[in-house]
C-alpha cells in the first residue's frame, strides 16, 4: 500500500513537470517554425523569426530599456537595502522587526495595486518623466528581494570582524566595504539575481507607468500578443528563457541553487 | 521569493534601552526612499478612494458594493482564486511529497525542473498557453489523435483554458512551500503510525496532514493571493467573458479613466490580501499548525 502510494506520488510529480514545461516547449517549437501560423505540428524548421528580430526595433528598444531599469534598480536597492539591513541587524534603530517587515512588504501587495498607487502619486507630484517614474517604482519592487537575502546573510555574519577591522585602523565605511561586503557576496548574488528577474519580468506595475515610446519588454510583448502575435514574439521569448537558464547556471556555480531557492 | 516562511531573519532586539547611534543614519536613505516612494503612494491611493470632485465621498464604494455587476466581478476573482488554489493543492501535495522523499542527485534535478518554470516570464508562458489552446494547437491535436473527440473544439476563451492556464502558471508556488516543510518531516513517524495499527488513510489524516499543515497554509496563502490579483493570464485566456477585479482596475485607469472606481477596487483588493496574510500568520501560530 505504501509502495503504491509512493509510486502514485512519483507519477504525479512526473506529470506535473511535463505539464509545467508544456507552454515553454511550445514557445520554443513555434520559434523554430517555418510558418507564420501556430499550427501543431509545425510544417518545417527555420531560423527566420530569429533573423527577423534584427529588424524588430520596438522589441530591441524594449529589451534595452528593461535591462537598464532592472540593472539600475537592482544596484540602487542593493546599496540602500544593505545599509538599512546592517542597521536592522545591529539593533541600531528601534522597532527593527517592524522596519524589516516594512522594507520587505511591497512583495506582499498585489502588483496592480502598487502600479496604480505609483501612477496616481507620479501624477499628483507632477513627475512626468516615464524613465524616472519606472526606475523609482522598480527600486520599490526589487527592495524586498534584497532585504530578504541580505538580512539572512547578515544574520550569519560575525560583526566582531568589522570591529576588528576598525581597531586595526579602518574607518567604519572602509571596514564594511573590505570585510562585510566580501563575506556576504553570495547573498548579494542570489538576491540581486532575483531582484533583476523580478524587475525585468514585471508587468503589473509597469503597465500603468509606460508610455507609447518608453515600453518595458513585458509590456511590449503583452501588447504584441494581444494585437498581432507572430513567431517573432516566440523567438525573443526563447532567447529570454535561454538567458534565464544561463543566469541560473552561473548563480548555481557561485552560490548553489538550493540556497537561492530558500532565500 | 521566500516561499515557505513569512518571517525575516531579524535578531531579537537587545535588552538594553535603545540609544541613538550616529551609525544608525546609514539606514536613513533606504527608509526615507521607501517612505516617500512606497508608503506615501499607497496611503494616497487609499485616500483617493474616499474623494471625488466634490470632496469627501463614498461614491466609489457605493458604486462597487451597491452594483450587482461589480459584486459579481469580486465574486469572479474570489472563485478564480479558490478553484486555482484547490486544484494546485490537490496536484501539488502528492508531487511535493514525491519530491521530498526522493534522495540524491535526482532530487536536485527534479527540484530544478519545478523551479525553472517560475523564472520564465508569465507573459511568455501565457503566450505559450494561448498557442496550445488554439483549434489547431497541441491540446486539440492530442485529444483528436487519442480518440477523445472527433473534431477539434474551441478551447481558448473557455473556463477550461482559464483554469488550465492559472494552475500551470501558479503550481510551483504551491509545490515549493509544501516541499520545504515535507523535507523536514521524519519518514519514520509514518512508519511508527503504521506499526501501531493505523491504516494509510488514518495515518494521513492524523499524522502526515497535521504535520505538513504549515506548508499547506503557506502555499495556499501564496497561490490564493497571487491568483486573486492575476491579470495577464485571465486577460489573455478568457478576456472579457470573465471579468476580474484586476481587469476592472486596469480598465478604470487605462481606458475609461474612472479613477475613483479604480481606487475603490484597488483598496478592496488590498483589504482581501491583507486579511489573507493576517489569517495565515494567525493560523500558523495556533496549535495544529504550529510554527516550525
Amino acid at each position: 500500500m505504501a509502495l503504491f502510494g509512493s509510486l502514485f506520488c512519483r507519477l504525479i510529480l512526473g506529470l506535473v513537470i511535463v505539464f509545467l514545461f508544456l507552454p515553454i516547449l511550445i514557445v520554443l517549437t513555434v520559434s523554430f517554425s517555418s510558418s507564420a501560423v501556430f499550427a501543431f505540428p509545425p510544417p518545417g524548421f527555420s531560423l527566420r523569426w530569429y533573423a527577423s528580430l534584427g529588424n524588430a526595433d520596438s522589441i530591441l528598444q524594449a529589451v534595452w530599456l528593461s535591462s537598464q531599469i532592472a540593472a539600475l534598480s537592482t544596484a540602487i536597492s542593493l546599496v540602500l537595502g544593505t545599509l538599512c539591513a546592517i542597521a536592522i541587524t545591529r539593533g541600531m534603530i528601534p522597532g527593527a522587526k517592524a522596519v524589516a517587515t516594512f522594507m520587505a512588504s511591497p512583495l506582499m501587495l498585489p502588483g496592480l495595486v502598487l502600479g496604480i498607487a505609483f501612477l496616481q502619486a507620479a501624477r499628483d507630484f507632477g513627475l512626468r518623466d516615464t524613465y524616472t517614474t519606472l526606475l523609482i517604482a522598480h527600486v520599490v519592487i526589487t527592495m524586498p528581494f534584497i532585504m530578504r537575502t541580505v538580512l539572512a546573510s547578515l544574520s550569519l555574519f560575525d560583526f566582531a570582524m568589522v570591529d576588528a577591522a576598525r581597531m586595526l585602523g579602518r574607518s567604519y565605511p572602509a571596514a564594511l566595504w573590505t570585510v562585510l561586503v566580501p563575506n556576504i557576496l553570495p547573498g548579494f548574488v542570489s538576491g540581486g539575481l532575483f531582484a533583476f528577474i523580478a524587475s525585468f519580468d514585471n508587468y503589473p506595475v509597469s503597465i500603468f507607468l509606460v508610455d507609447v515610446r518608453t515600453k518595458t519588454l513585458p509590456i511590449q510583448l503583452l501588447n504584441q500578443v494581444e494585437m498581432s502575435p507572430d513567431p517573432t514574439v516566440a523567438a525573443i521569448s526563447a532567447l529570454l528563457i535561454l538567458g534565464t537558464i544561463v543566469a541560473l547556471i552561473v548563480c548555481d556555480r557561485l552560490v548553489g541553487l538550493k540556497r537561492m531557492a530558500s532565500i | 521569493m521566500t516561499l515557505a516562511r513569512n518571517d525575516l531573519a531579524v535578531p531579537a532586539a537587545p535588552a538594553s534601552r535603545w540609544q541613538f547611534d550616529a551609525k544608525a543614519l546609514i539606514a536613513a536613505p533606504g527608509l526615507v526612499f521607501m517612505a516617500l516612494a512606497f508608503a506615501v503612494p499607497v496611503l494616497m491611493l487609499v485616500g483617493d478612494s474616499f474623494v471625488d470632485s466634490q470632496g469627501l465621498s463614498l461614491a466609489g464604494y457605493r458604486k462597487v458594493l451597491g452594483d450587482p455587476y461589480y459584486i459579481g466581478i469580486i465574486g469572479n476573482s474570489l472563485q478564480l482564486a479558490c478553484i486555482t488554489t484547490g486544484v494546485c493543492l490537490a496536484i501539488g501535495y502528492p508531487a511535493a511529497w514525491a519530491l521530498a522523499r526522493i534522495r540524491g542527485v535526482w532530487q536536485v534535478i527534479l527540484f530544478a525542473l519545478i523551479f525553472l518554470p517560475l523564472t520564465v516570464s508569465i507573459v511568455v508562458k501565457t503566450f505559450g498557453l494561448t498557442i496550445m489552446m488554439r483549434r489547431d494547437g497541441i491540446i486539440n491535436f492530442l485529444l483528436v489523435n487519442l480518440g477523445f473527440i472527433e473534431r477539434p473544439m474551441r478551447l481558448v476563451f473557455t473556463e477550461f483554458s482559464l483554469y488550465f492556464g492559472m494552475v500551470n502558471v501558479f503550481l510551483p508556488f504551491m509545490i515549493l512551500p509544501l516541499y520545504s516543510v515535507m523535507r523536514m518531516l521524519d519518514p519514520r513517524l509514518m512508519d511508527a503510525s503504521a506499526s501501531l495499527g493505523a491504516g494509510p488513510l488514518h495515518t494521513f489524516l492524523r499524522v502526515t496532514l497535521p504535520l505538513t499543515m504549515p506548508g499547506v497554509i503557506a502555499g495556499g496563502t501564496l497561490v490564493f493571493s497571487i491568483s486573486v490579483a492575476a491579470y495577464v493570464t485571465p486577460g489573455l485566456l478568457v478576456g472579457d467573458r470573465f471579468m476580474t477585479m484586476s481587469q476592472v482596475m486596469a480598465k478604470a485607469y487605462l481606458n475609461i479613466r474612472d479613477f475613483q472606481l479604480g481606487a475603490s477596487m484597488a483598496v478592496i483588493m488590498l483589504v482581501i490580501s491583507a486579511a489573507l496574510i493576517l489569517a495565515s500568520s494567525y493560523l500558523v501560530r495556533t496549535p495544529g499548525g504550529e510554527k516550525r
